[in-house]
Order: C-alpha cells, then sequence, then structure tokens
C-alpha cells in the first residue's frame, strides 16, 4: 500500500468523462431476469383449488376463494387462489408446493395504487385473462398494475426436482410375478410400520381425495393418524364413514388416489394400501373403536345380501339401534368380495375380520339361505319393519354365440376356485373379456395351470372387443397379467365356439373389431367379417359382464319396481325404492359398481331406513 | 451558553445528555445511542436498540421449519445469506440431513457473493459517512451488480430465499460461470480506483487512524468477532476454525492488521472482499457436477427429532449462531440467534465512545460495521 496522499482522490475527475452507469427510468428500463420472483400467475386449467399454497404461505397471504365458473368435479374444487399484495412477501413457497405446477411468479413487479383492495387479486395468466395480459406494443410501463401487465413475461416456476412434495410413492413390497404365480400367496405382502409412516408423511391433506370418494371418508385425518402412528385413531376415523376397511384395503377401485393431487406430477398417495394398513395393524377392532350401539329401538330390517352394501347397511343399523337380519346364500360374508377377487388380492380370512366385527356389534347373519327358496321375499316384507336389497349382480353374462354353452362362466369358475373345489383347467385357455373380472379370471387360471399341470406347456389368453387404450380393467390389472404371462388378443370379438369331432371345445373363432362404442358413445360393437382368425384352445372362459338376478322377487310385485334408464333400479334420496318399505343399494342401484359406492349408498340407506323407522314409532 | 460570553469552569464541565440516533444523519439504521458529554467529550454512551425489534425469534415458533425459511433471512437485511446458511445448518444437524457436494460449492459461492455485496454496501455506509460520496456512490454500484447476480441465480434482488436445507433451491442457470467471473472482474478492475479514491487517500487516514483503537485482550474480552478482531492481529475465521460448506476445498488466506482501530479495520474489509473474489475463481473452478438438492420432508408433515444444536458461520459481520431447539414437533421450540453486531453494537461500542469526541460516533459505529437488525431481533 502506497503512502496516503491528499492528491490521489484526483484521479477520481476522469469518471466524469464516462457514461453515467444509472438508468434513465422510465425510459430505459432493466429487464429482470428470468427467475425472477414478481407477481403471481395462474393456470386455471391446471390449477386444482387444493389450496397447498394458501396452507404453506408464511404470511396468510394466500386466500382460496370460490370460482363460480370452475365447475367443481372429482379432483377439482371450485375455488382458486386470491394473494394479498399487501402480505406477500414473493418468496415461492406457493409455486415450489403447487401439486400441479400451475402457480408461477412473473417478472412483473408494478402495482401503484390509491385503493389497497386493488392490492387483493385473483392471479389468472395470459390463457384466460386476454385484458390483463397485453402484448408488448400495446403494454406501456406508465400504466403497469396488477390489471395491466406483460403477456409471456414467466419468471420463477416450478420444477419437478425442487418440489417440496414428494412425487413418490414409498414402494410397496410385493411378491414377484415368477413366484406368485404359482400359487394363490396374497400378492402385496403390505406396508411395515416405517414404510406406512413414510408413505402417510407425503399427504399434503388438500382433501381433494375426500370429494372424489364416493363414500367420502376422512382419508386426510385417518392418513395424518397413521402418520402420527396411533393406527387405533385411523380405524376409528375410517369406521365412521367405512365398516369393512379390510375388503376395501385391499380391492377398492381408489376414486381418492385418481384424484390425489400428488398424482399430477408424480404418484398418488397410496391411500388404498394404508388403508389396508391400518386395518392388518390392529388385531381386535373391537378393543381399538370402543362403538357403543344405541339403546335397542326394538325395529327389525332385513338385509338381501352380505356383500359390501348389505355389510355396511347392518352396521349403521346397527349403531343405530335396530335389529339386522342379514341373508345370504354363501356360507360366508363378504357377498361377492367372497367369490369374486381371487384369494391373491383379497384372502377369505381379511372378508371375515370385517364380517366377524359387525357381528360383535348384534348384527345376525343367516347364510347358506336364498332369498326366494330358503325364505319368501314376501315374509320377509312381512316379518320385518324394513327390508334392504344389496344382492348385487351375481349372474355372469354369455355372448351366445354358436356353442357358447361349451363355455365357463366367470363367476361359477371364481367362485369354485375361492371356497369351493377348484376347477379342473385345460392347457390352452382362453378368457372372453376385457375388464377387471376376466383379468381375475386369466390370473387365476394360470396360477390353477402352474399348479395342476405343472412342467407342461400351457398357456391362457383373453380376447376382448375393446383395444388397449379403451379396456376397462385397471391398468395395474393388465399389467400384473401380462408379468405373469397371460396373453391379449384386444380388438377381437368372438364369432363362435369351434367344436372338434368329439364335441369338445377346440378353440374360439374371432372376428376383427371395428368399433366397440356408436358414435353416440353407447355399447354397440362392430366388425370386419373378412378378418377372422382362429384362437385354439380347449376351454373357454367368458368374463363380459354380470347382471342382477331379481327371480326371487314375485312377478306382481316386480311390476313395480322401476327402473333407470340405464336400467338400475330407482331409489329416492333416502335409497328407498318404488316398493313400500324396501330400500336397496350397490350394484343394482349405482352405476360404479365397486365396493365403495356401494358402502356410500348403505350410508344413504342406513339413514333413510332409520328416518322410516324413528317417523313409525 | 449566552452567545458573546465567556465560559466559565460551570459551563465547560456541565453533563449534557444527547441523543444520537435514530433519527440522526450519521446513523446507519434505527439504532439510537444516549449519549453523556461534557464538553465534546463523552463521557458514557448506551446504546439504546429495539427501534426495529420485530420478534423474530418468538414468531419462528409459530412457523413450520420450512416457513422459517422467507423470515430468516430478514434478521440481517444487508447480507440475509448468512441467515439462511445457518438456519439450513441448524436444521439440518437437527434432522439429520446430507447436502450434496455440488451445493455445497454453491453455497460457498453464494455466501462470499454475499459477503462481497455486504461489504461494498458497508464501504459505502462507511465513506459516505466519512463525506467520500464518490467512492460511497461506486461501492453501491457495484453492489447492485452482484444483486443482480443473486436475481439471476434465486429470482430476488435483496432476499434470496434459495439456500434450503438439503442443498440449494435451483441450479445454476445456463451460462452463470461466466457472468459471475464477468461481474467480479469487473468489480475488481475498480480496486486502483477506490484505492487511490479513498483507501490510499490522506484524509481517510487521517479520519480513521487511531480512532476507537481496541487491543485484541479487550477484543476478545468482550466478544468480538470478524473484522474486529481480526484488525487486532488475531487470525479468527469460522470459515478456518470450524469449515463448513466448500470452504476447506480450496487454499485461501485470512486478512489480518494489527493496529485494532477503524483505519484497520476498513483496510481488513478491503482485503477481505478481495480475498472472497479470489475464493469466488477457485470455488468455480473446483465445482463438481451432480445433483444440488436432497428433497426434504413433505413441509405440511415435517417433524424433527427432539434435541438441541448450536452451529456457526462466519457472516460478513463475525461469528454468526445459531441455538436451535426441537421438541419433535414441525415447529421450532426455540431459536435464538447468536449475531456479530449484538457485542460490536452494544459492549463494544459503549467502552470505545467512553473518552471519544462526538464527530467520532458515527465513525466508530460504522467502522465497528454494525447492522442493526442484527441486533434486534
Amino acid at each position: 500500500m502506497g503512502k496516503p496522499s491528499i492528491l490521489s482522490a484526483f484521479k477520481a475527475v476522469k469518471f466524469l468523462f464516462q457514461k453515467p452507469v444509472t438508468l434513465r427510468y422510465p425510459f430505459e428500463q432493466k429487464e429482470p431476469a428470468p427467475r425472477y420472483r414478481g407477481f403471481h400467475l395462474n393456470d386455471w386449467d391446471k390449477c386444482t383449488g387444493c389450496g397447498n399454497c394458501a396452507d404453506i404461505c408464511p404470511n396468510e397471504a394466500i386466500t382460496m376463494v370460490e370460482a363460480p365458473e370452475v365447475e367443481p368435479k372429482p379432483g377439482e374444487k371450485n375455488e382458486r387462489p386470491q394473494l394479498d399484495y399487501g402480505r406477500c412477501c414473493f418468496c415461492g413457497l406457493c409455486v415450489d408446493i403447487c401439486p400441479p405446477g400451475s402457480l408461477r411468479l412473473s417478472r412483473d413487479y408494478f402495482h401503484i395504487h390509491f385503493d389497497t383492495n386493488t392490492f387483493v387479486f385473483l392471479p389468472k395468466d395470459e390463457a384466460k385473462d386476454e385484458e390483463t395480459f397485453l402484448p408488448p406494443e400495446e403494454y406501456s410501463i406508465l400504466q403497469a398494475s396488477l390489471t395491466h401487465r406483460r403477456k409471456d413475461y414467466e419468471g420463477f416456476s416450478s420444477h419437478p426436482d425442487f418440489t417440496l412434495f414428494e412425487p413418490e410413492r414409498v414402494p410397496m413390497p410385493q411378491v414377484s410375478p415368477e413366484e406368485r404365480r404359482l400359487s394363490f400367496v396374497e400378492q402385496v405382502l403390505g406396508y411395515s410400520r416405517e414404510e406406512a409412516r413414510r408413505e402417510a408423511a407425503r399427504c399434503l391433506e388438500c382433501k381433494l381425495c375426500e370429494d372424489a370418494c364416493p363414500a367420502h371418508l376422512k382419508i386426510s385425518d385417518y392418513i395424518r393418524a397413521i402418520y402420527e402412528d396411533r393406527p387405533d385413531e385411523a380405524l376409528r376415523k375410517i369406521f365412521e364413514d367405512n365398516p369393512i376397511p379390510a375388503i376395501c384395503g385391499r380391492i377398492c377401485m381408489r376414486h381418492c388416489e385418481t384424484a390425489c393431487s400428488l398424482s399430477i406430477r408424480g404418484e398418488p398417495l397410496a391411500i388404498r394400501w394404508l388403508k389396508r394398513y391400518t386395518s392388518d395393524s390392529i388385531v381386535d377392532y373391537r378393543e381399538a373403536l370402543e362403538l357403543q350401539p344405541a339403546p335397542t329401538t326394538g325395529k327389525t330390517v332385513a338385509v338381501v345380501g352380505a356383500g359390501p352394501s348389505g355389510l355396511s347397511v347392518a352396521h349403521f343399523l346397527a349403531l343405530k339401534g335396530h335389529k339386522a337380519v342379514v341373508y345370504d346364500a354363501l356360507p360366508g360374508g363378504g357377498g361377492m368380495m367372497r367369490i369374486g377377487p381371487p384369494a391373491y388380492r383379497l384372502p377369505v380370512e381379511s372378508i371375515d375380520k370385517d364380517v366377524a366385527y359387525t357381528a360383535s356389534l348384534g348384527v345376525e347373519f343367516r347364510f347358506n339361505t336364498k332369498v326366494g327358496t330358503d325364505v319368501l321375499f314376501e315374509d320377509l316384507l312381512n316379518d320385518y319393519d324394513a327390508v334392504y336389497l344389496g344382492i348385487g349382480t351375481t349372474s355372469s353374462r354369455s355372448t351366445r354365440v354358436k356353442n357358447a354353452e361349451k363355455c365357463h362362466l366367470a363367476l361359477d369358475f371364481l367362485q369354485r376356485n375361492k371356497i369351493g373345489r377348484p376347477v379342473e383347467v385345460g392347457k390352452h385357455i382362453i378368457v372372453i373379456g376385457g375388464g377387471n373380472v376376466a383379468m381375475d379370471v386369466a390370473r387365476e387360471a394360470l396360477r390353477l395351470q402352474h399348479i395342476q399341470r405343472p412342467g407342461q406347456e400351457t398357456k391362457t389368453m383373453t380376447v376382448s372387443l375393446e383395444d388397449w387404450d379403451e379396456m376397462p380393467a385397471t391398468e395395474d390389472e393388465i399389467e400384473e397379467a401380462k408379468e405373469e404371462g397371460v396373453e391379449f388378443n384386444p380388438a377381437w370379438g368372438p364369432k363362435e365356439v369351434v367344436l372338434d369331432d368329439s364335441g369338445e371345445v377346440k378353440g374360439l373363432a374371432c372376428k376383427k373389431v371395428k368399433s366397440v362404442f356408436d358414435e353416440a358413445g353407447r355399447f354397440s360393437p362392430s366388425f370386419y367379417e373378412d378378418q377372422v382368425m382362429l384362437l385354439e384352445g380347449d376351454m373357454i372362459i367368458e368374463a363380459i359382464g354380470q347382471g342382477p338376478d331379481f327371480s326371487f322377487i314375485p312377478d306382481a310385485m316386480m311390476e313395480n319396481v322401476e327402473f333407470t334408464e340405464r336400467r338400475k333400479v330407482k331409489v329416492d334420496e333416502d335409497g328407498r325404492t318404488t316398493l313400500p318399505k324396501v330400500f336397496a343399494g350397490g350394484d343394482i342401484v349405482n352405476v360404479n359398481l365397486d365396493a365403495v359406492t356401494a358402502i356410500a349408498d348403505a350410508k344413504v340407506a342406513a339413514e333413510g331406513i332409520d328416518r322410516l323407522l324413528s317417523s313409525e314409532s | 451558553m449566552i452567545p458573546g460570553s465567556q465560559p466559565t469552569d460551570t459551563d465547560s464541565e456541565r453533563e449534557l445528555e444527547l441523543y444520537f440516533g435514530p433519527q440522526h444523519l450519521g446513523m446507519v439504521g434505527n439504532f439510537s445511542i444516549t449519549l453523556k458529554v461534557r464538553g465534546d467529550r463523552i463521557v458514557e454512551a448506551t446504546a439504546n436498540p429495539g427501534y426495529l425489534h420485530r420478534g423474530f425469534e418468538k414468531l419462528m415458533e409459530y412457523r413450520t421449519w420450512m416457513q422459517n425459511f422467507p423470515l430468516v433471512c430478514r434478521v440481517n437485511v444487508v447480507e440475509p445469506d448468512s441467515m439462511e446458511m445457518i438456519y439450513a445448518m441448524g436444521v439440518e444437524k437437527l434432522a439429520g440431513l446430507e447436502v450434496p457436494e455440488r451445493a455445497q460449492y454453491i453455497r460457498s459461492i453464494y455466501l462470499e457473493l454475499a459477503r462481497v455485496g455486504s461489504h461494498l454496501f458497508g464501504l459505502w455506509a462507511y465513506s459516505n459517512m466519512l463525506g467520500f460520496d464518490t467512492p460511497a456512490q461506486w461501492a453501491m454500484y457495484h453492489r447492485d451488480l452482484v444483486l443482480d447476480l443473486f436475481e439471476e441465480l434465486t429470482g430476488g434482488r435483496v432476499y434470496h430465499i434459495y439456500l434450503w436445507p438439503g442443498g440449494v433451491r435451483r441450479d445454476f442457470p445456463e451460462g452463470f460461470k461466466d457472468r459471475i467471473v464477468e461481474t467480479l472482474h469487473s468489480i475488481g478492475g475498480c480496486v486502483p480506483d477506490y484505492d487511490s479514491t479513498f483507501f490510499n487517500n490522506r484524509l481517510f487516514h487521517q479520519r480513521a487512524h487511531g480512532i476507537a483503537k481496541i487491543s485484541q485482550e479487550r477484543a476478545k474480552a468482550l466478544g468480538a468477532t470478524g473484522q474486529v478482531l481480526r484488525a487486532t492481529g488475531m487470525r479468527y475465521d469460522i470459515r478456518k476454525v470450524e469449515p463448513y460448506a466448500a470452504y476447506d476445498q480450496v487454499d485461501w488466506e485470512v486478512p489480518t492488521r494489527e493496529e485494532g482501530d477503524a483505519y484497520s479495520r476498513i483496510w481488513v474489509i478491503r482485503d477481505e472482499m478481495i480475498e472472497s473474489v479470489h475464493m469466488i475463481f477457485k470455488l468455480l473452478d473446483a465445482m463438481p457436477g451432480g445433483e444440488v438438492y436432497n428433497r426434504v420432508p413433505n413441509p405440511f408433515k415435517w417433524e424433527i427429532p427432539p434435541g438441541e444444536t448450536y452451529v456457526r458461520c462466519e457472516s460478513s459481520r463475525g461469528e454468526l449462531g445459531l441455538y436451535m431447539v426441537s421438541d419433535g414437533g414441525d415447529k421450532p421450540y426455540r431459536v435464538h440467534f447468536r449475531t456479530p453486531s449484538y457485542p460490536h453494537g452494544l459492549t463494544i461500542l459503549e467502552e470505545l465512545l467512553k473518552g471519544a469526541s462526538i464527530a467520532d460516533v458515527g465513525n466508530t459505529m460504522i467502522s465497528l460495521y454494525i447492522v442493526a437488525p442484527e441486533i434486534d431481533r
């Protein structure tokens, strides 16, 4: 360092002749950086109204407000975030938590106004608000405000590697395809305590799932209880709306997971497996639940069918103090659940766990009792104060092509394998159908081939009218069936069952499908009659759908049963049919044809029955 | 005193109470010193903080671990980045989080840029206070160039909210390395100008030499760190003593001076700025590729195991510490910061002002490099 001099400072004089560095605003402007954190942008088409932005905001600057122009639907609320720029600190936490990535920040940052109310703003983006977002030629910095902004001026936006939510699911331990196809061992092994807590920790508690669930389970509450390691509290929350968690924890159709906000840019929360974890981790429901039925009312209700809706209605009625008696033709509870889902997905022990708890509340079960033959429907109407029909769809449909009587029917096949003597299967099996039941049948058939014909060259194929993209079975089912070795023939329709000289099944003649649905979207398959093929096989199973069996209702009474346009039993908002004191729910009422919708119907009907019975006394 | 009359003994001996700040031209920030003066000499000085108290430590007990990020940086307005660093370090230590190697380098580069920006701001404050308006304007302009870099990297100019637990919030943008080098070269090119107008200016020497002098022993006894301590000849820097981020990955020096007065403190700041720029160049060269962020748990359900921790880093002003307790919940149970301005702005300032002239109050205070919001938090 030189000797301090008083004259050295005069060297700065040279700066007098340099261009000033100051910008002459507003004539000269500085372009904000591409990541600039300015005012918000929100893509209303992507936004689900989940409200995570409002929850994370440290300044409570974001409020979710109703957006009347948005139609609420499963997975989307009609709410959108509203910003208060008097509070916002532009930290961008809202951007990094946003599950769909719809909320971004722009590079605009100017708003000057005398009215503080204008600082409260509902952000949209140029796609929805052309008045605010202007092209450069119409934009003027002198008018810049929250309602006068630049188009295509994106700033800080969400990045999949830096989100605050965890997009990946804790993997569910499963038996490998090679191993599981050799037996009926349960495929899914279930989460451990630590895995369940880790998975539950992913939940953002936006409750989109609860709106989407037909039975409106308090999902975020029980997920939080699992996270807090209180499975008994989780079970109590589940039981408020769903009395068969061991069943639903395995086979639920997961409307919730489709709606889960994490599913938009990642994997949905494993809500079903967490429910399964809850029911499995509690040995005795009674100790955990401590549910006390109301004092008995002396009223009695006959429940026809011990499936999900029958079990649920009996459970809810028992809690209200009514005596429920459940009739079912099968030797145990569960209805279609007992015979339909193969043991590798839903073991009988899990069903019995749920049924036993319902029985412990005072519900009486009369198994092996078929209404219409062992007990008459008219007698039920006379003997009970109300009757609930939860009969489901129990008769398999047939393709009715030539020689179709030589085929096996899906439900008989599944029932015998699960609770009877397993069917002797052929070497080459053809399953007709592309739905979940067809997948169950094909995967069971494949297992039976491995068990009954070890070491032999065997084959299981499916034939479905629908092509890959429109196949009704869930993606998981199709994927797992493929892993196990099931072969698929999509977009082929059955023409006739071909027999050999001795009258045994030789194969299935198929024709190429032109389209499955007509222009109005109705099921009306059309074919290329000239494109045919023969699938060779010695056993054919039809799994193309099931229908209800109302034969137990006397014809005179049946005339009074009204149906909807979609051939469903018509019920009012109390679940009441057009027959006096007869209520109904489940597959004969709803079009979803799944367990959780049946439970939802049962909840409605239980309230309706309770109202009817209370008004009588 | 009546104009025109002769001073009497009693007049000159009389003690007056004088308020320096919070509204005063020589005062930077909302801070006040109550002075007892006799004539031109200060008999006693009482630092009077509290004008900027925002209750951050208490507020943090009511916000989740993640929500505290936009808050913690506001403790030190001039250099928010080391506040982010200390909080991230605390959370990482309590929660047992790992930080990717590249993120460690980015952190160091980011913190050194912040140091340069903060020192330029300090240089503005000091030279401006002494009346050196020209270098003050340059320093402000050069600080703005550093803020441009921050804007490009983080999206914010002053509050960057960039350094998360688990790493950093975004990777470098395309070509950002080159722009760091370019900007630092253009600032570094002006060092001769700064030297000739300010550091080697006789007026600065006259004005600062021997002012607010503290011995190494007293500095240590009163809890001084940073430039205040280093200007007394002690080579003490947390980046060397207890290296964090990537500070142990490259070679660099800790600049010191021996005199312990205002003049040497400002020279330490100058040398440190230059050392930081060199360090950034070395870090940029050595920086590896790879991930920059290990995802933290869902912020709505993030609970940190019970425990307490003390972590420290070298902010641009000295040792910055954080004591934090978790009771196993989703929010901190207790947060307390050890900010360097606290001892510098209270105990040391009071001691150094004793016997000083009124004209040197601002000089003393700013040479101690105090930032008032750090004292009130």
